[in-house]
């Protein structure tokens, strides 16, 4: 599979449905695995590195994932290629630019990833849309079993899953939801939400993990502890307790808005929509940040009945009259596939050339500016 | 509870402070506590609270007396400064080797929890004296190839296969 057949249409998790898929974009579940006898990545060499490649890939080619997969040599990739990845959430940073032989195996429907010599030796990734993390441990857990029947990974009965760094030790897990949190932010409240995460010992991420600014409002919030703790209890301490509970402070926010500050939120809406109306050049983080916006008031449309001058004129933006769920779920896709396919590396692949910075801008605003023009409502 | 300085909102954050054993609490509200300059530090990346315990841990000479500060994994040649200045281990044999400094920095990483909970391999695991074996033959082997002994090498090369069996 080529990646330009991926890159002119949004990823299957990031469509805008699932459980909750108003506030929480996507699912994750991530799992970190050694081979047993052999050195972690920092003291392997390249040949070393090379072996475990090898028989990592032959085994994960090898599974039945219900889907076809496709492998890409990480370290001979151009970088376009690399950053691309990287946008689609298929590989780490770390892995993208990382040193020495390294790959992904990734499924042809973008639901799992395998990523070799990353910080450890296998890191895996199963993604869905929406609240799905059962969903997600469960087909982890299935893939890691077929896996095991394969190779030995190192294992110790008191640590667990032995890892590279001990901050992953024990079941290797790292469950992590996307949520979209605009209206926390808007009401001043977000430091709630970071708070109300330490106090949980969760760790909160930007929209392309460590390290990343949390563009368009979206945050990665995920467990740290990963030893003393079954995979079963974290999954169902996040589904039970911790999504609920930020899900209800951003709901709250959201009715906060309608009730006292709809001034507000119809100001930043209409903005949003005049600034991606009429730009001509726009940057990345500054269209993340408008659609936002759009996705709020659509949500809000959709899952709280909100009406409000800039809602009702983003719904005739979008193609409403079609009956109020289609022309809804409609308009998030939308939003999403703007959002994904104006990221700087899927822009240069869908135009077949490099693009500086200026070049890009320009490109970004005309594909925004002509899906959001309304004599030709967006239905793409 | 309200806060002690607005009387309005509601406290949410707490802070004790002990000075000359004396101890004092207070509890005031986000607004409150932004307006007295009172920094609330919401996220701690992971890379930073590894580097953070690691600066509180003792030193190698402190534990050691200076004796062990040289201690290297026999398996991959690992050492403690390696761990520090890397953040990550060198072979899965190094939670042995440096078990008394990497214990206390475990519980405190996973909030005082210091054994596995969960999943287990469906086929016993290889264990850990065998796993050591394959790792010292395959650094052998790495050894008797950079020297190009290559009669050595294929017998090493096949006490790994018979090894991994």
């Amino acid at each position: 599979m080529k990646l330009t057949d991926m890159s002119n249409d949004i990823n299957e998790w990031f469509n805008g449905s699932g459980p909750m898929a108003d506030i929480v974009i996507s699912s994750r579940i991530r799992l970190a695995r050694n081979l047993a006898g052999h050195k972690f990545l920092s003291r392997c060499s390249n040949a070393e590195k090379s072996e475990i490649l090898d028989k990592l890939r032959d085994v994960m080619m090898s599974l039945d994932l219900g889907d076809k997969v496709f492998y890409v040599s990480v370290d001979k990739a151009p970088s376009l290629n690399k950053h691309f990845l990287v946008e689609r959430h298929l590989i780490s940073r770390h892995l993208a630019f990382g040193k020495g032989p390294r790959g992904v195996v990734i499924a042809e429907r973008e639901f799992f990833t395998a990523m070799i010599n990353e910080e450890d030796h296998l890191r895996l990734q199963v993604l869905k849309a929406g609240c799905q993390l059962a969903q997600c441990a469960q087909q982890m857990n299935r893939i890691d079993d077929m896996i095991e029947e394969k190779i030995d990974f190192a294992f110790s009965p008191r640590y667990g899953y032995l890892t590279a760094c001990p901050t992953n030790l024990g079941t290797g897990i790292r469950v992590s939801v996307m949520l979209h949190l605009p209206a926390l932010k808007m009401t001043g409240q977000i430091e709630k939400f970071f708070n109300a995460a330490k106090d949980l010992s969760l760790a909160v991420r930007g929209l392309f993990g460590e390290g990343t600014e949390a563009a368009s409002d979206l945050y990665q919030l995920s467990n740290q502890v990963t030893l003393g703790v079954s995979e079963a209890d974290i999954v169902s301490r996040f589904e039970k307790t911790i999504i609920p509970e930020i899900v209800e402070y951003e709901n709250a926010a959201r009715r906060q808005l309608l009730s006292k500050q709809s001034d507000l939120l119809d100001d930043k809406i209409s903005r949003a929509i005049a600034l991606l109306q009429n730009a001509h050049l726009i940057s990345s983080q500054e269209a993340l940040f408008l659609l936002s916006h759009l996705r709020l008031g659509i949500n809000m449309h959709k899952y709280m009945g909100a009406s409000t001058p800039a809602i009702e004129k983003l719904r005739t933006l979008c193609g409403a009259g079609d009956g109020p769920d289609e022309a809804s779920r409609l308009s998030i896709t939308t939003i999403n596939r703007l959002f994904m396919l104006t990221l700087p590396a899927h822009l240069q692949l869908n135009c077949g050339k490099t693009l500086d910075a200026t070049g890009r801008d320009a490109l970004r605003a005309q594909i925004i500016r002509s899906a959001l023009s309304q004599d030709t409502p967006g239905k793409s | 509870m309200q806060c002690q300085i607005c009387n309005e909102r509601d406290a949410t954050i707490h802070l004790t402070e002990i000075t000359d054993g004396v101890r004092t609490e207070m509890h005031i509200c986000e607004h409150c506590a932004a307006e007295q300059d009172i920094a609330v530090k919401s996220h701690i990346p992971i890379n930073e609270l590894l580097s953070n315990l690691l600066a509180v841990q003792p030193t190698d000479e402190e534990i050691s007396g200076g004796s062990d500060q040289k201690l290297a994994c026999p398996t991959c040649g690992f050492t403690l400064a390696q761990f520090r200045k890397e953040g990550v281990l060198g072979c899965p044999g190094d939670y042995e080797v440096f078990e008394d400094v990497l214990a206390p920095l475990i519980e405190k990483a996973h909030d005082g929890r210091t054994t596995h909970c969960g999943k287990v391999p469906l086929r016993t695991p290889v264990d850990a004296k065998k796993q050591l074996e394959l790792l010292n033959l395959r650094q052998r082997l790495e050894a008797a190839v950079r020297s190009e002994d290559y009669e050595l090498a294929a017998q090493l090369r096949d006490k790994i296969k018979q090894a991994e069996m």
